[in-house]
C-alpha cells in the first residue's frame, strides 16, 4: 500500500467508532509510511475528521487498532500515555484555534516550553526560524486577532512544527479561508511534504491533493471506498461512488 | 467527545445561567444580554447625582426652615457628625473588601469544583453554589450571626469573633456562590476548540485550564465580578440590622442623639450620596470594560 521504505509510521486496522446510535467509522484500515503524504477526501459526514482525531486520540475508538510511531493508540489510557503520543503527532485545525491571549511567537513557544520542558532561549530561536519558514517573521508579536485567516493558519502550522512531530494531521485547513489566502497555506504544506514530513490531510482542494499526495483515499459512510495513487485515482476511479463524488466537485 | 484527560469535565456549550457570550458575538447579538449585567445603577446618568444633591439640599433647606433658632443649622449638624459617619462608611467599605476577597477566593474553587470530572465533587459544588446563590442575603447574614460563636479556640488560643467578622463571613457566602457561577460560566463560554487544540499539543488538563482557558476567562469575568462588588458594597448596610457599628447604625445613633425629626431626610440622603459616589463609578467602569473587551481581538 505504501510506496516509501520501511514499516508504516501510522497503521490503522478495522477502526470502528459510534456516537450513540450513529456509526461514524465502520471498519477503516490503512497505512501511512514515513515521509508519505496522504489525502483523504469524501463527502461531509463521511467520518474524515473523526478518523483524523482518532490518530492522536482526541477521539477514543470503539474497536480496532491504531499504531502511531510506536504507540498503540487503542490501548492508551492514562494522561501520561496520551501526552507521549500527542508529542509525536501535531494537528492543524480548520478554524486555526490559536490561543487568542498569546502572541504569534508565544503560541509557537508555549508547548515546547511547557510540554517538552525545553530551554526558553532555544525554543525562541527555533520559533523565530519557523516564523521565517512560514514567512511571518514580522508578525511575531501580533495577536491572532490581528492576523488574517491565512496568516493564523500558517502560525498554527508553525505551532505544530515547533513540537518536532513525526506526523502532521491537517483537518480541512483551508476550508475556512478566503480564496486568496488558500494558496499561501497550501504552499507551506507542500514545502513540508517535500521536506519529508509525514502528512495526513483531510481536504476539499482536489487540485492540491492530486499534486501533493502520494496516495489518495476516498471515504463515504464510514468506510474507505477506494484508494490509489493520485494519477490513477483521479483519471480512472474504479468505484461508481468515487466517480459520482469526483464528478460533483471537479 | 474528546478523550478525558485528568480531572476536568469536557465542557457543554450551553448554560441556563447568564454568562458572558463569546467575544466575537457580543457586539451585535450580545447587546440585549449585556443589559442583565449592567446594574440598574449604571443606567443612570451622572446627572442624577446632581438630583440627589439637589434633593439633599432641598430637604436640608426645608428642614432648616422648620428649625428653631435654638438649633444649629442642618449643614452644620451634618458637618459635625461627618467624621463619625465617614468612619462608619469606611468600615462598610472594609467589610465589602474583606467579603469580596474571601468570597472570590472561595468562589473560584467552588466554580472549578462545579466542572471537575469527579461527579460527587461536582454535585456537592453545585448544591453549595445554588443553595447560597438562591438564599436572601439578609437571611444568610442572620444565619451567620447566630451560627458562629462569639469566639473560637484554636490550639489553645482563644480568638474573639466580633460581630463585624461574622457579618463579613455572612456576606462572603453569597459572594462566593455568585463568583462560582461567574467562573463556571466563563470557563464554559470558551469554545471547546481551545481545549481540543491544546490537547492536541499534548498539554495536560490542568495546564490547559490554568495556562490557556482561565487567562482567557479573566476578561470575561471582570465585568460581572465588578458588578457583583458594587451590589455587595451597597448591601453592607444590611450589617446594621445585626448590630454592626457601620454607617447606618451610626447614622441612627446620631439621629437619636440629635432628637430632631427634620434631620432624618438630610442624614439618610447624605449617606445615599456617599454610596452613589462610590458605586456609580464602578458601574461606569464595568460598562467601559465590557465595551472594550467586546471589540478587543
Amino acid at each position: 500500500m505504501s510506496n516509501a521504505s520501511g514499516r508504516p509510521i501510522v497503521s490503522i486496522r478495522d477502526v470502528h467508532k459510534s456516537y450513540g446510535a450513529v456509526e461514524i467509522l465502520k471498519g477503516v484500515s490503512f497505512d501511512v509510511a514515513k515521509g508519505e503524504a496522504v489525502c483523504i477526501i469524501g463527502p461531509s459526514g463521511s467520518g474524515k475528521s473523526t478518523l483524523l482525531r482518532c490518530i492522536n486520540a482526541l477521539v477514543p475508538i470503539d474497536r480496532g487498532e491504531i499504531r502511531v510511531a510506536g504507540h498503540e493508540v487503542h490501548k492508551l489510557k492514562t494522561d501520561k500515555e496520551l501526552i507521549a503520543l500527542r508529542r509525536k503527532v501535531a494537528m492543524v485545525f480548520q478554524q486555526y484555534n490559536l490561543f487568542p491571549h498569546k502572541t504569534a511567537l508565544e503560541n509557537i513557544m508555549m508547548a515546547p516550553i511547557h510540554v517538552l520542558k525545553e530551554d526558553k532561549d532555544e525554543v525562541e530561536a527555533r520559533a523565530r526560524k519557523l516564523l521565517a519558514k512560514v514567512r511571518l517573521e514580522q508578525k511575531a508579536d501580533a495577536y491572532p486577532g490581528e492576523l488574517s485567516g491565512g496568516q493564523q493558519q500558517r502560525i498554527a502550522i508553525a505551532r505544530g512544527l515547533a513540537m518536532r512531530p513525526d506526523v502532521m494531521l491537517f483537518d480541512e485547513v483551508t476550508a475556512a479561508l478566503d480564496p486568496e489566502t488558500v494558496k499561501e497555506v497550501l504552499v507551506t504544506i507542500r514545502e513540508l511534504a517535500e521536506e519529508g514530513m509525514t502528512c495526513i490531510l483531510v481536504t476539499h482542494e482536489m487540485g492540491f491533493a492530486r499534486e501533493l499526495a502520494d496516495h489518495m483515499y476516498f471515504t463515504d459512510h464510514g468506510v474507505i471506498v477506494e484508494h490509489g495513487p493520485p494519477a490513477e485515482f483521479f483519471a480512472n476511479p474504479r468505484e461508481a461512488r468515487t466517480r459520482e463524488f469526483l464528478a460533483q466537485i471537479l | 467527545m474528546s478523550r478525558r484527560l485528568g480531572w476536568l469535565e469536557p465542557l457543554p456549550q450551553t448554560s441556563d445561567l447568564p454568562v458572558l457570550l463569546p467575544v466575537v458575538e457580543r457586539p451585535i447579538s450580545g447587546a440585549n444580554t449585556d443589559r442583565k449585567f449592567c446594574p440598574s445603577l449604571a443606567r443612570l446618568r451622572g446627572g442624577y447625582g446632581f438630583w440627589i444633591v439637589a434633593a439633599l439640599l432641598l430637604s436640608a433647606g426645608v428642614a432648616g426652615a422648620e428649625t428653631g433658632p435654638v438649633h444649629p443649622s442642618i449643614v452644620a449638624t451634618l458637618i459635625k457628625w461627618t467624621p463619625l459617619l465617614f468612619g462608619g462608611f469606611l468600615f462598610n467599605l472594609a467589610i465589602s473588601a474583606f467579603a469580596m476577597i474571601g468570597g472570590t477566593a472561595a468562589g473560584v474553587f467552588l466554580g472549578l469544583g462545579e466542572i471537575v470530572q469527579f461527579a460527587p465533587v461536582r454535585a456537592v459544588a453545585w448544591l453549595v453554589t445554588h443553595f447560597f446563590r438562591n438564599a436572601p442575603w439578609l437571611v444568610l447574614l442572620f444565619f451567620c450571626m447566630y451560627m458562629l460563636p462569639f469566639q473560637v479556640t484554636v490550639f489553645g488560643t482563644t480568638v474573639p469573633l466580633p460581630d463585624w467578622v461574622k457579618a463579613t463571613f455572612g456576606l462572603a457566602l453569597p459572594v462566593m456562590a455568585n463568583v462560582a457561577e461567574i467562573v463556571r460560566g466563563a470557563v464554559q463560554s470558551i469554545p471547546s476548540s481551545q481545549w481540543e487544540s491544546a490537547e492536541a499539543l499534548a498539554f495536560t488538563r490542568s495546564q490547559i485550564l490554568w495556562m490557556i482557558i482561565l487567562p482567557q476567562c479573566v476578561k470575561r469575568m471582570l465585568p460581572p465580578w465588578m458588578n457583583l462588588y458594587a451590589i455587595l458594597a451597597m448591601d453592607t448596610v444590611l450589617a446594621s440590622i445585626v448590630g454592626v457599628n457601620e454607617v447606618m447604625t451610626l447614622t441612627g445613633d446620631a439621629l437619636g442623639a440629635e432628637s430632631r425629626p427634620e434631620l432624618l431626610l438630610p442624614f439618610y440622603g447624605y449617606i445615599l450620596l456617599w454610596f452613589f459616589l462610590y458605586c456609580y463609578p464602578i458601574a461606569r467602569w464595568t460598562i467601559r470594560f465590557e465595551r472594550r473587551f467586546a471589540v478587543d481581538r
